[in-house]
C-alpha cells in the first residue's frame, strides 16, 4: 500500500463520519441523490477545510486585467454568481460516493443487520475463472509468461541457458495453459413489492415520503442482494401494476380498497416470484383509510392465508394525513400480534423516515 | 519515479548550459520522470513525499487526482526548493513541454537560491520532512494516531498565524529589557537634572504629569504578558500554552514547514512571473524548433491566459518584469524622469543605458511581491495591462468593473498581497482580565473576517490554550469581541482598542 493510500482511506473514514452524522439530511434529499442513477452520487461535505482566521467574501474587492468599462460588469461571469479573485469564502467539498459505500453506512448508523438469505432455498450458480493453470490445454489459452519461465528454468537446470545470448525455446512439456476453474456460488434473489395507496387521501408530501422511504430501501436490499426485482402496484379502489415512474408521479382519486392490492400482489408471487426461489420482501404505504371493515377482514385472510406464508417480511408504512384515519394499521397490529413476519410503523414526517426504515429492516430477515 | 531518458538528458544538459550562460545561478536540479499518478501524490505533499501521515494530504489527492481524470487540469511540473533543487516532470508531456518546463525549472532555482526572502529557508527540507514524519509516526503510535492528528488539526488551522518577517529580525527583547522607569521613587521620575533656579523652566508641573503618566503606561506594559504584541502566534503558543512535550515537538515542526512555505506565498507573482521569463527567453532563441513553434505558443499562452475579474500571477510576473528591462533599457528611471511629470515626455523617454537586464537581476535579488509591485507598477504597466479594480455589486449580485486609476488598482493589490491575504492577529495579552485569559486582537484593515470560521479556530484556539481565549475584531468597523470559554460562543460589542498595545485590560460588565 503506498504512503498516500493510507492518508487517502484516513480522508475517506473522516468522510464517512461527516455523512454518518449528516445522515437524516442525505436521506430527506434521497430523491435528489435516487436521480444521479449512476453508481456513485456526489455529496457535498461542507467545512472539511479547516476553520482559520481568514477574510469573509461580502465586501470583496480585487484586481482584474481586460476588457470592461467602468461601472460595466465584469465580463464572462454569469448573473449572480461570483468566483472572481481568489476565493476565500466557504468551501465545501464533493466527494463521491458509491451508493453501495452508502447503503453500508446506512446500515452501520441504523445497525441493520445482514440479511439471512432463507439458505435452503437460494440457487446455486457457477461461476468460472480463469485463475489456475495446467500442464495441458487449447494453444488459444497458453500462458506466454509461465510457458517461457517454465523453458527458462529447464535450460538453466540443463546448463544450455547463455546470458549473453538469452535465447529461449519452449518445447512441448514447458507449455503452460491457463485454466478454468469453477466454483460454486450461493446466489439469493429477492423481490420487492411496492404497493401504495394512491386514493385521493394520499397527498404529494405523503407520496414523497414514500418515494424517499422506497429508494432507501432499495438501496439497501440492492447492497444484500445482487439480484433484486423490484414490482410495483398502486391501489385506490382497484390496483394495478405499473411502473416505477407511475408509481412515484400517479395521482388518482377516489376509495380505497387494500385487498385489491393483496389480491394482485398475491397473484404476481404466484407467477412471477415463486416462493421457492425467491426472498421476498413486499411493502405496502397507506395513510390507514379503508373502506369498509368488511374489506380489512379479507385483507387480513389474504396476509394469513396467501401472502405471509411466502414472503420474508411484510412491512406496512402508514403515513399520516390529513384524512386519513389511520385505522389500519391499529387493525393489522390487532390480528397479527406476536408474528414477527408482519412489522408495522408509523410515518409521520420526513424525520420519521429514518426510523422507519430500521423498523422494516432491523430484523434481518 | 525514473530518471531522464537520454534525449530528455541531452535536452538538460543543453538547457543548464544556456541558462548558465544567462547568468542564472542555482542549486544543482535534480529531475524526475513521474507518471500522472505520482506526480498528483507528490504535488499532494506539497512537493515531499514523506512527509508526516495527514487526511489533507489524502483528500488534496482525491481532488487532484479527480480534476486530472476529468481533463480540467494538469499538473505539468513540480520544483522544490532544495539543494540540490528536486523537479518532477510528467512523463506524458510531449517533449516540447519537457523543454519549456525545464527552462522554466531553472527559472524557479536561480529565484529559490538567489532571492533575499529565501534565504533563511533550509535547504535541506527534504530530509526535515522525512525526519518530521518520522517523529510524528512514532508520536502515533505512542499516543495513538486521534490524538495525534486532532492536534494537528489544530496546529494548522492557526499555521498563517505567523510573523513572515521574522526569521530576518530578532523581536525577542530578552535582555534589552531597560530597568523599569521609576521603579523607585515615583517623586523623580523623569525629571531632567537643572540648576534650581532653571527647574520651574525646564521640569514643568505638565511635564512632569506627563512623564509619570507615561513611567505608569510602562509600567502597566512591562506587567502585561506578552510584553510587546506576538505577531507569532504559533510561538507564543508554542512557548506558553500548557502543552504536553510531544504536541510541542508537533507544533514546533509545523511551525518550521510553515515558515519554510512562506516565501513561496510571498513571492509567487515574482517568481512565477521569473520563470516564464526565462522560458520564453530561452525557448524562443534557442530551444525551440520550427517544427515545434505552435505547440510552444500553445503551451506557454495557455499559461499566461487571464481570466476577467483575477490576476494570473505568470502573467503579472512576466509582465512586470520585462516592463522593468524596457524601462532601464531606455532609461526611464533617475531623479530626471521620476519628476517628469509630462505623460507625453515620460512616454517617448529614450535615453538609452542598456541596464535593464542586470536591473531585473538585482530586482529578483531583493523584492518580493509587495515591494515588487509597489515600486514597479505604474501609470504606464496598469495602462498597458489593463488592469481595473473590480467590486461586488449587492444588487445584481456580479462583479462590476469600479475602476481603471492606476493608483487604485495597485492599492487594491497591495491591500490583497499584505501578508499574503491573511489577516494580521497579534496575541496582545495572555493574562486577561487578570485570570490567564488569551486576547488576540486583529488589525483590522478594511476587510471584515469570516466570523463562522473565525468562532471555529478560536475554539481550537482554546483547545490549546486551555482557558478562555478571546478574539477582538471589527465587523464593517464596528469593534466586537469574540470569546469561547469552553462551553458557549459569545460576540460582544465592545469600544475597540487603539492598539494591540492598548486593549482594554478588563470587559466592563453590562447590564
Amino acid at each position: 500500500m503506498r504512503k498516500v493510500d493510507q492518508d487517502h482511506t484516513r480522508f475517506r473514514d473522516i468522510v464517512r463520519g461527516r455523512i454518518k452524522r449528516d445522515l437524516r439530511k442525505f436521506v430527506t434529499s434521497g430523491e435528489m441523490i435516487g436521480r444521479q442513477g449512476g453508481k456513485a452520487v456526489s455529496i457535498p461535505i461542507p467545512q472539511i477545510q479547516l476553520p482559520r482566521f481568514r477574510y469573509g467574501k461580502n465586501q470583496k474587492q480585487g484586481v482584474g486585467q481586460g476588457e470592461g468599462e467602468e461601472g460595466q460588469p465584469v465580463p464572462g461571469q454569469e448573473p449572480g454568481q461570483g468566483e472572481a479573485g481568489e476565493d476565500p469564502g466557504q468551501h465545501s467539498l464533493e466527494v463521491d460516493v458509491g451508493l453501495d459505500e452508502l447503503a453500508q453506512i446506512l446500515g452501520e448508523e441504523l445497525e441493520l443487520p445482514n440479511i439471512e438469505p432463507r439458505g435452503k432455498k437460494a440457487i446455486r450458480t457457477q461461476a468460472g475463472r480463469f485463475t489456475g493453470i495446467s500442464r495441458s490445454g487449447p494453444k488459444s489459452l497458453r500462458h506466454f509468461k509461465r510457458t517461457f519461465k517454465e523453458a527458462l528454468k529447464r535450460q538453466i537446470a540443463s546448463g544450455t541457458y547463455d546470458p549473453d545470448n538469452p535465447v529461449i525455446v519452449p518445447i512441448e512439456e514447458d507449455h503452460r495453459y491457463r485454466f478454468l476453474s469453477t466454483r460454486e456460488e450461493p446466489q439469493a434473489s429477492a423481490a420487492v413489492i411496492y404497493m401504495m395507496d394512491v386514493s385521493g387521501s394520499m397527498g404529494r408530501e405523503q407520496k414523497e415520503i414514500v418515494r424517499i422511504e422506497a429508494f432507501w430501501i432499495d438501496t439497501w436490499l440492492r447492497s444484500q442482494y445482487k439480484n433484486l426485482e423490484v414490482a410495483y402496484i398502486v391501489h385506490d379502489a382497484a390496483a394495478h401494476l405499473v411502473d416505477q415512474h407511475t408509481f412515484f408521479h400517479l395521482r388518482e382519486s377516489g376509495g380505497t380498497k387494500i385487498s385489491s392490492a393483496y389480491e394482485l400482489c398475491l397473484r404476481l408471487i404466484d407467477d412471477r416470484f415463486p416462493a421457492h426461489e425467491w426472498n421476498l420482501y413486499p411493502f405496502h404505504f397507506s395513510d390507514g383509510d379503508n373502506w369498509s371493515s368488511r374489506d380489512t377482514e379479507r385483507c387480513v385472510d389474504l396476509l394469513k392465508n396467501g401472502i405471509l406464508p411466502k414472503c420474508n417480511q411484510f412491512s406496512y408504512g402508514q403515513v399520516k394525513s390529513a384524512y386519513g384515519s389511520g385505522q389500519f394499521k391499529k387493525d393489522l397490529d390487532g390480528v397479527f400480534r406476536g408474528d414477527d413476519k408482519v412489522v408495522t410503523s408509523d410515518i409521520l414526517d420526513r424525520d420519521g423516515i429514518l426510523p422507519s426504515i430500521k423498523t422494516f429492516l432491523g430484523k434481518g430477515r | 519515479m525514473g530518471e531522464l531518458t537520454p534525449e530528455l538528458a541531452r535536452y538538460r544538459d543543453e538547457i543548464r548550459e544556456l541558462a548558465a550562460r544567462y547568468g542564472l545561478d542555482f542549486y544543482e536540479v535534480v529531475f524526475e520522470l513521474v507518471d500522472y499518478d505520482e506526480l498528483n501524490m507528490i504535488a499532494a505533499y506539497g512537493g515531499f513525499p514523506t512527509r508526516y501521515p495527514y487526511w489533507r494530504f489524502g483528500m488534496e489527492y482525491e481532488q487532484l487526482s479527480k480534476s486530472y481524470s476529468y481533463g480540467l487540469s494538469k499538473i505539468y511540473e513540480l520544483v522544490i526548493n532544495n539543494d540540490p533543487c528536486y523537479a518532477y516532470l510528467m512523463r506524458s508531456n510531449s517533449l516540447t513541454d519537457q523543454k519549456l518546463v525545464m527552462a522554466h525549472v531553472y527559472g524557479h532555482c536561480d529565484f529559490f537560491k538567489n532571492n533575499y526572502w529565501f534565504s533563511k529557508t533550509p535547504r535541506k527540507m527534504m530530509d526535515i520532512t522525512a525526519n518530521h514524519g518520522a517523529r510524528i509516526r512514532r508520536y502515533m503510535d505512542r499516543h495513538g494516531v486521534e490524538p495525534v492528528e486532532h492536534f494537528i488539526d489544530l496546529v494548522l488551522s492557526l499555521d498563517n498565524l505567523i510573523d513572515i518577517h521574522s526569521p530576518f529580525i530578532s523581536r525577542d527583547a530578552s535582555g534589552t529589557r531597560s530597568p523599569a522607569v521609576g521603579s523607585g521613587d515615583d517623586d523623580d521620575t523623569g525629571r531632567i537634572r537643572a540648576k534650581d533656579y532653571m527647574d520651574r523652566y525646564i521640569n514643568p508641573p505638565e511635564y512632569l504629569a506627563a512623564q509619570r503618566r507615561k513611567a505608569a503606561e510602562q509600567r502597566a506594559a512591562s506587567r502585561r504578558h506578552p510584553a510587546e504584541p506576538a505577531r507569532d502566534v504559533l510561538k507564543f503558543l508554542l512557548q506558553n500554552a500548557p502543552l504536553e512535550g510531544w504536541q510541542q515537538d508537533i507544533l514546533a515542526m509545523l511551525r518550521e514547514e510553515a515558515y519554510y512555505f512562506a516565501p513561496q506565498g510571498m513571492t509567487k507573482i515574482m517568481n512565477e512571473g521569473w520563470a516564464v521569463f526565462w522560458h520564453s527567453y530561452l525557448m524562443t532563441r534557442h530551444i525551440v524548433e520550427a517544427s515545434e513553434v505552435i505547440h510552444y505558443a500553445d503551451a506557454h499562452s495557455g499559461t499566461l491566459a487571464t481570466r476577467p475579474g483575477q490576476i494570473n500571477p505568470y502573467k503579472l510576473g512576466v509582465e512586470l518584469f520585462k516592463h522593468i528591462e524596457h524601462r532601464w533599457d531606455v532609461g526611464k528611471f533617475g531623479d530626471e524622469y521620476e519628476a517628469c511629470e509630462d505623460e507625453e515626455e515620460r512616454r517617448a523617454w529614450n535615453r538609452p543605458t542598456n541596464k535593464g537586464r542586470d536591473k531585473i537581476f538585482q530586482v529578483r535579488s531583493i523584492y518580493n511581491d509587495v515591494s515588487f509591485v509597489d515600486e514597479f507598477v505604474d501609470a504606464e504597466f496598469a495602462e498597458a495591462q489593463k488592469m481595473y479594480v473590480f467590486g461586488y455589486d449587492q444588487s445584481t449580485g456580479r462583479y462590476v468593473v469600479v475602476d481603471r486609476d492606476w493608483r487604485k488598482v495597485k492599492k487594491q493589490l497591495l491591500d490583497s498581497l499584505t501578508n499574503f491575504g491573511n489577516p494580521i492577529i497579534y496575541v496582545a495579552d495572555a493574562n486577561w482580565s487578570n485570570r490567564g485569559e488569551l486576547y488576540l486582537y486583529h488589525d483590522w484593515m478594511g476587510a471584515d473576517l469570516q466570523f463562522d470560521a473565525a468562532m471555529m479556530t478560536l475554539r481550537h484556539v482554546f483547545e490549546m490554550w486551555k482557558r478562555p481565549v478571546h478574539l477582538e475584531t471589527r465587523d464593517e468597523g464596528e469593534a466586537k469581541l469574540f470569546s469561547y470559554d469552553g462551553k458557549e460562543p459569545v460576540i460582544r460589542e465592545i469600544t475597540g482598542s487603539r492598539s494591540p498595545r492598548d486593549v482594554v485590560g478588563t470587559l466592563q460588565e453590562q447590564g
